[in-house]
């Protein structure tokens, strides 16, 4: 059914820090893995092994390069810093994608708010993925029907599971700890707690879809390395590499070696 | 997007079929209470139009033989609604046709239910568009105009191609200027609406709001992805320019002259033929512009702005 259900009372969601992400795609990696495996058909790739391999992915990571500004809005350009940015399913309060579908296969849950695809129903028409902003539903090009992050519903309810495996395989695999999973609807979990001490934020608000998923902005920089100060306050380093002050038996070899040479 | 040629088929064909439809429940509306050999022709080309599109949009989907569950979810989705109407209205206009040929019996109320399916059907393939917020060209009321617009054009345009008399030439002729006069408006609205329409940038995609500039450094990935080839679409778009003038003179201007000449001249048949086909022609191209030049918001995660 492609109504949207009531505002749900449990909004199951991800928290995505962009001050911590390093960029190193083992979520996105972990995420293939798990669900070419795990719910519904496998996530296909096509040509794996040629020139111009291609496939489905429920989660990418892209970077961006973001210049900050100062206090009057002047564009500090030497302070430039990479963002890291995964980006997948952002399970939308409401979400176009399910009220689009034709046949019914996309649904968002009553009971936890997860956006899913029955698979069975797909035609694998491609209009929820028109419909969505963020680009979070793939086609898989082998079976036909519409690929999207499942916030592994097969992992966080499954019983087999030790009770610490039970969440999403992206915030499991992720190194830095830059991906938390939690009830969003809920104000006192840890994940609400996040948002809103680290004023996290919506992706894309101007386009209504009231998405779940947050994301916590990069922390700036301390003033100790804000470029009107950093000129001053960094030693010369080639100078310094250049005065040999070694000590020791270390340093009497190194003058020896320079003398001999 | 990516211009599918089984979607430019369909929307052009099924147009022109359920434009052709909607005329003749017109006309029999108007009191014209038996159907020649002329209308019967014009119908079964409507029909056979409107299911070969038909047909014709299946071929995109990824799993065909499930499309008939598209007609379930009619309560949210356009796709759904246009879907059921369009088969509702073959249906009903097939039940027409054979009810005359039967037993030579016009209902009056049957043209009218079938005029306004219809034009749903119409409306709803435009919707599927419209409705598509992330596509700020698409958008818009005016491609519902544009839509219907073409539709009883190209639909006129066959009529008067099967029964050139001056009436059918003068409605063809109507039709073709209000179609343009849409469309016109239609480009002129797009030229002035980039992706940030509804204010979506790289910053608000990303939410790094904070920073005097935000640009893509790295791509998640070296090749082409589903996302890039089918929103991303960007082959051809540097001969959009000179397509537009194509869609224009072939779709419109010179249609537009054969059909004054077939007025001026009363040598009609030959115009109005020869003015259909171009109509249906730059209709096809300007269908393929319209996939080929939208751009949707996703392509703020890929670097454009």
């Amino acid at each position: 059914m492609t109504m949207l259900p009531p505002e749900p009372t449990k909004k199951l969601g991800l928290v995505i820090d962009l001050d911590i992400c390093v960029g190193c795609h083992a979520c996105a990696v972990n995420c293939k893995e798990w669900n070419t495996g795990g719910y519904g058909n496998a996530l296909s790739d096509q040509d794996a092994y040629g020139s111009e391999p291609s496939g489905a992915w429920l989660n990418r990571i892209h970077s961006f390069e973001a210049v900050p500004m100062d206090a009057q809005g002047t564009p500090q350009p030497s302070d430039a810093r990479i963002v890291h940015f995964p980006k997948s399913c952002l399970h939308c309060d409401d979400a176009p994608c399910v009220t689009v579908c034709p046949t019914g296969a996309s649904y968002k849950r009553a009971e936890d708010g997860i956006v899913l695809v029955n698979e069975d129903h797909c035609i694998g028409c491609g209009l929820c993925a028109w419909s969505c902003a963020y680009g979070a539903r793939e086609m898989d090009r082998a079976s036909g029907v519409m690929k999207k992050c499942t916030l592994c519903v097969d992992r966080i309810y499954n019983e087999n599971l030790p009770v610490e495996d039970r969440e999403p395989a992206c915030v499991k695999s992720c190194p830095a700890n830059a991906r938390h999973f939690g009830d969003l609807a809920d104000p006192s979990s840890d994940v609400s707690v996040m948002v809103a001490s680290r004023g996290g934020f919506d992706l894309m608000p101007e386009q209504g879809n009231k998405p779940v998923n947050k994301y916590l902005p990069p922390r700036t920089k301390t003033s100790r390395c804000a470029s009107q100060t950093r000129d001053d306050e960094v030693p010369d380093l080639v100078s310094l590499a250049q005065n040999n002050q070694s000590t020791g038996i270390l340093g009497w070899l190194d003058r020896t070696l320079d003398a001999i040479s | 997007m990516h211009p599918a040629s089984s979607v430019i088929f369909f929307t052009t064909a099924s147009g022109a079929g359920f434009g052709i439809m909607s005329w003749l429940c017109v006309a029999i509306l108007m009191g014209h209470y038996t159907l020649t050999p002329h209308t019967i022709v014009m119908g079964v080309i409507g029909l056979v139009l409107a299911g070969a599109g038909l047909l014709s949009s299946t071929l995109h989907l990824g799993n065909p033989q499930r499309a008939w569950r598209a007609v379930s979810q009619w309560r949210t989705s356009w796709l759904s609604r246009e879907g059921i109407l369009a088969v509702l209205t073959c249906l009903n206009f097939a039940g027409i046709l054979a009810l005359y040929l039967t037993s030579g019996v016009v209902l009056p109320w049957m043209a009218g239910s079938c005029l306004v399916l219809s034009l749903l059907t119409i409306i709803a393939t435009a919707m599927i568009y419209a409705q598509i917020k992330p596509v700020p060209r698409w958008h818009t009321k005016l491609t519902v105009l544009c839509y219907l617009g073409f539709s009883t054009s190209t639909g006129m345009a066959v009529i008067a191609s099967v029964s050139p008399t001056r009436y059918h030439v003068y409605l063809a002729f109507g039709g073709l200027v209000l179609a343009w006069v849409f469309k016109l408006l239609w480009w002129q609205r797009a030229s002035r609406t980039s992706l940030s329409h509804d204010g979506s940038t790289t910053a608000t995609a990303t939410g790094l709001t904070g920073f005097s500039s935000v640009k893509l450094f790295e791509k998640p990935h070296m090749t082409q992805n589903y996302l890039m080839t089918e929103m991303v679409f960007e082959i051809g778009r540097k001969h959009a320019a000179r397509l537009r003038q194509i869609a224009l003179l072939a779709g419109g201007l010179l249609p537009f002259i054969c059909l004054g000449l077939a007025i001026m001249t009363g040598q009609t048949a030959g115009f109005v033929m020869l003015s259909c086909v171009m109509h249906l022609i730059g209709v096809g191209v300007e269908r393929w512009l319209f996939f080929a030049e939208a751009e949707h918001v996703v392509a703020l995660y890929y670097g454009k702005s």
